[in-house]
């Protein structure tokens, strides 16, 4: 009977072949998609088994560490003074996974980066035990988040302050914002509540409003304008343009109206006009260099585009196909002109590096668990906004501005801030926006800022410059105390 | 001339029987590495747990280490040319179970209790059993005298859970335990050894009558009716296990045995025809009767919709599984413990996890040399019954492998049945051990030289005649 057990060897050797067929099926195969099943929580245990790196401010201020605790997940994420940093840190939960840095920079802070990789790594490897994550050391300075956290007092807006000859922001704050403790809890209960709480908030505290939300940037906007006015090479700050009370808008009934109704005498010199930041006046010059350069400029400065700081921040636009009307309109920052205060801040910051647009961003370091630094963010230049003449010319616009214009709340004592106020109509029967950009000093600028505040703090007869030039003070001051 | 004169010496030369080497000294070699691979896991487990070698290495090294010796030495003594392979594999399989429910006992629960301690003492009572079988039976053809005494203690040991009130029969939802004071075995591991003895005694009696008798039917040899009785009687048996006892490891196992010990005795392949028309009806009967049936199935097909409730299992073995993925994560460093019974029957999936692809391969080859090597022996056997024992309990390793393998990966319907020699458990591991020392018994007797035939008296006078 040698013959049927040689075919039932066969057969049980068949059996095995099936078995290791299949075995290589769910674990080489399908093992990815098997991995990332959502109800697949042991990359979140694995995740949790090594201690998650730092965020670490520029001045070396801990503000996001992982803890050892006693329960199944050996650390717990804490963030020191979570609402304030939240709109940098991000969160990073169990059940919503992570957001903001925490998210961009996953693969450092949880230590599977192939950066990370180094003799520590290959023993790890070797030995299979879990590798530490790296930290990241930010850009933002905590004084001036701080600062400009207490001005916002808990209105809804966004600040963003960055370096203008490197592009590092120094500040990002939006308001209101949460605590990330809430969401980093290892009570799944406790998470889901908090998070269907924030969720349904109505000031919607966890919008990123200082990269991910959009705004009519309304006479901020002006900058774009006069430096596309300025870059055609027929115009100069003295250059005498139409400055009428009202201005009727081709193929309509409606009328272009300045401020309050005011007149703006007639006609102005340029700088004169943005000094009172005169709609009429900016209206027809846009109509008169036409919407192709002022498209044009705006590209420029970073519209219609996004930037990468890392978290990628929504894209600001100028829009297209535009009428007469809507040129005038676009042209002091109404109509679909949409921008985010990231945006206005680069616009500032452009200005003040005379011209050059630097990357922003956010993360000045990657170090690794064994205090190897293992990349270093070198400031890198985006893209020329306008010439350096043209720099020059609208920073003088912008001191006068400042001076004696519509942003003279911003003044500081000792040095020559340059700004831009904008108070945006949004809809009808709110509260127009209020907002402001700036630099200083004047020379050599160490900051540039953008200041958001939505629908003036809920202020009717809120602008730019009563509402949101003073909290950009605050910001400058604190930078410029600096040691 | 002188060439062929030579030519017939050499001939001479090579039929002289020579002494066949018993490599024993190859077992004791494997064995020393088979310890030595369980030791290196058990220090894996410690460094990686808590950073340190376990102090008590050595005396958990001396501890296996001795009962494998003993073991060996019983082989040296009662079956010395046994096949060199199958002790050290099986030594392999239960030093790493030891470690893996070692590992899984640093996770558990309850933390006081040493279910790896257990274990080691379990094996202890297997290898004793494996030694008892090796001294009590000399020869593997006696246990043919008690086939029907196999069959009888099979079934009661089989049909004591059904009849058992729940309380002492149930665990899990399966009854196919004896729960009493504190212990509780597994019938069906013990009774699975006897039916294969009864089932090669019965054949071996009835073989002529199975495979000659009956007609032809479109090609195919049937039967006659009155011979289909015991096929009936052993898919009854199955059904029932399955039925009663909720037991559907254990049905397919036995009826998978069954009827390739079968179609080895008879050569006929109807008969695996019919088997596995009659193995498919019954279970298409029973899907559709039984609730138990029909939830196994669905767990199957959709494990991933039942991923909080009764497929819950399943599915953390599979992401065990793709965590392990081709190196897996290192002994101690995946979290196995989140799969129920991962010490039982789900114990690859722990392998798959923290050994990876690799490591599960390496163990199911190791598997396929056991079972290689316990139907190498049924050929080389010389009678039919201990052929068809040798197939029976080899295929009975295999089919069990396949069906608990097979069914924690999702490649068939999952059944509670454990792995030899790796689950934890002392019924599955000492009737293992016990199914191993009768493979090593048979190889041994188809190994061993034949005794020297009496000289015939003529003999003295052949003589090589140069022509």
């Amino acid at each position: 009977m040698n013959k049927p057990i040689r075919r039932v060897a066969i057969a049980c050797l068949l059996l095995f072949a099936i078995l290791l067929v299949n075995d290589n099926v769910v674990q080489y195969a399908n093992a990815k998609t098997l991995r990332d099943k959502p109800g697949n929580t042991r990359l979140l245990f694995q995740q949790y088994d090594r201690k998650r790196g730092d965020i670490v401010t520029a001045t070396g201020v801990t503000i996001a560490s992982s803890v050892p605790t006693n329960d199944t997940l050996k650390y717990l994420r804490t963030y020191s003074n979570g609402p304030l940093f939240a709109p940098v840190t991000g969160f990073y939960s169990i059940i919503y996974g992570g957001s903001q840095i925490e998210s961009a920079d996953n693969s450092i802070l949880a230590g599977t980066d192939d950066r990370l990789f180094g003799v520590q790594q290959l023993s790890n490897l070797i030995t299979g035990r879990t590798p530490q994550g790296g930290n990241v050391v930010l850009t933002i300075d905590p004084v001036l988040q701080q600062v400009a956290y207490t001005a916002l007092a808990g209105r809804k807006g966004a600040v963003v302050a960055v370096d203008p000859s490197t592009g590092a922001i120094l500040a990002m704050v939006t308001s209101p914002s949460y605590d990330p403790n809430v969401l980093s809890s290892h009570n799944q209960a406790s998470i889901t509540q908090d998070w269907e709480k924030l969720i349904a908030d109505p000031t919607n505290p966890m919008l990123d409003r200082a990269l991910n939300q959009t705004y009519p940037p309304g006479s901020t906007f002006k900058l774009i304008t006069a430096a596309a006015a300025l870059s055609t090479g027929q115009y100069t700050p003295t250059t005498v343009i139409p400055a009428p009370t009202t201005l009727p808008l081709p193929q309509s009934t409606s009328v272009l109206h300045n401020f309050a109704g005011e007149s703006c005498g007639g006609q102005a010199t340029l700088i004169q006009a943005l000094t009172i930041s005169c709609n009429t006046a900016f209206g027809e010059l846009g109509l008169t260099i036409g919407q192709a350069a002022l498209q044009a400029q705006a590209d420029a400065f970073g519209f219609d585009s996004t930037y990468s700081v890392p978290m990628k921040s929504a894209q600001s636009v100028f829009p297209t196909d535009l009428s007469d009307a809507n040129t005038i309109q676009s042209a002091i920052g109404q109509y679909d002109v949409r921008a985010t205060p990231l945006q206005m801040a680069m616009v500032a910051a452009a200005i003040a590096n005379g011209g050059v647009e630097m990357k922003p961003y956010l993360v000045d370091e990657l170090v690794g668990p064994d205090l190897r630094i293992i990349d270093q963010t070198k400031p890198t230049e985006l893209r020329r906004a306008v010439s350096t003449e043209v720099a020059a010319e609208l920073t003088q616009m912008m001191e006068s501005v400042v001076q004696k214009g519509t942003g003279t709340s911003a003044q500081i004592k000792g040095v020559t801030v340059a700004g831009k106020t904008g108070t945006a109509q949004n809809a009808v029967g709110a509260a127009p926006h209020a907002w402001f950009v700036a630099f200083a000093p004047a020379v050599q600028p160490t900051i540039a800022i953008a200041v958001l505040v939505e629908n003036g703090g809920g202020n009717n007869d809120a602008t730019g410059g009563a509402v949101a030039a003073p909290i950009a003070k605050a910001v400058i001051q604190a930078e410029l105390k600096k040691p | 001339m002188t060439s062929a004169a030579a030519g017939a010496t050499g001939l001479v030369k090579a039929i002289k029987p020579r002494r066949p080497r018993t490599r024993r000294s190859v077992e004791l070699a494997m064995l020393v590495f088979a310890v030595i691979i369980a030791l290196a896991a058990y220090a894996d487990v410690g460094l990686t747990r808590s950073q340190h070698v376990p102090p008590d290495i050595l005396t958990y090294g001396l501890g296996l280490g001795a009962l494998v010796l003993l073991a060996h030495i019983a082989i040296r003594r009662f079956a010395k040319y046994a096949d060199p392979l199958l002790l050290p594999c099986a030594a392999l399989l239960n030093g790493l179970g030891l470690v893996l429910i070692h590992r899984l006992d640093l996770v558990a629960p309850k933390a006081s209790r040493s279910d790896a301690t257990l274990q080691l003492a379990w094996s202890a009572v297997g290898i004793v059993g494996f030694i008892a079988v090796l001294v009590i039976v000399r020869d593997h053809r006696r246990l043919q005298r008690f086939t029907y005494t196999s069959m009888l203690l099979g079934l009661i040991l089989l049909a004591i859970p059904s009849v058992l009130p729940a309380r002492f029969s149930e665990v899990n939802g399966a009854r196919n335990w004896i729960r009493f004071a504190g212990f509780s075995i597994q019938p069906g591991e013990f009774a699975k050894v006897l039916l294969v003895i009864f089932v090669a005694g019965f054949l071996v009696a009835k073989r002529d009558a199975l495979a000659l008798a009956g007609r032809r039917f479109v090609g195919i040899d049937l039967p006659r009716g009155r011979d289909l009785g015991p096929v009936v009687l052993a898919w009854l048996v199955s059904v029932a296990l399955l039925v009663r006892g909720r037991d559907l490891g254990m049905s397919m196992l036995f009826f998978g045995f069954f009827i390739l010990m079968l179609y080895i005795a008879t050569e006929r392949l109807s008969w695996l025809l019919i088997g596995t028309l009659l193995f498919a009806g019954g279970t298409y009967v029973a899907y559709h009767l039984f609730g138990h049936v029909r939830e196994r199935f669905e767990i199957w097909l959709h494990p991933f919709a039942h991923a909080q409730g009764s497929g819950y299992q399943l599915v953390q073995a599979l992401y065990g599984f793709a965590t392990g993925g081709l190196m897996g994560t290192g002994l101690g460093n995946g979290r196995p413990d989140l799969v129920p019974f991962a010490n039982s029957d789900f114990i690859m999936a722990t392998v798959g996890e923290e050994l990876g692809l690799t490591g599960l391969m390496a163990i199911l080859l190791v598997y396929v040399v056991i079972v290689s090597r316990g139907l190498r022996a049924s050929l080389s056997v010389r009678d039919s019954f201990g052929k068809l024992l040798a197939a029976g309990l080899s295929v009975c390793l295999a089919v069990q492998v396949f069906v608990v393998v097979g069914g924690v990966m999702r490649l068939i319907p999952l059944t509670g049945i454990t792995t030899p020699f790796l689950s934890y458990g002392g019924s599955s591991l000492v009737s293992n051990w016990i199914l191993l020392a009768l493979l090593v018994r048979i190889s041994d007797a188809g190994r061993r030289p034949a005794p020297a035939p009496p000289p015939r008296p003529d003999d003295a006078m052949t003589q090589v005649i140069p022509l």
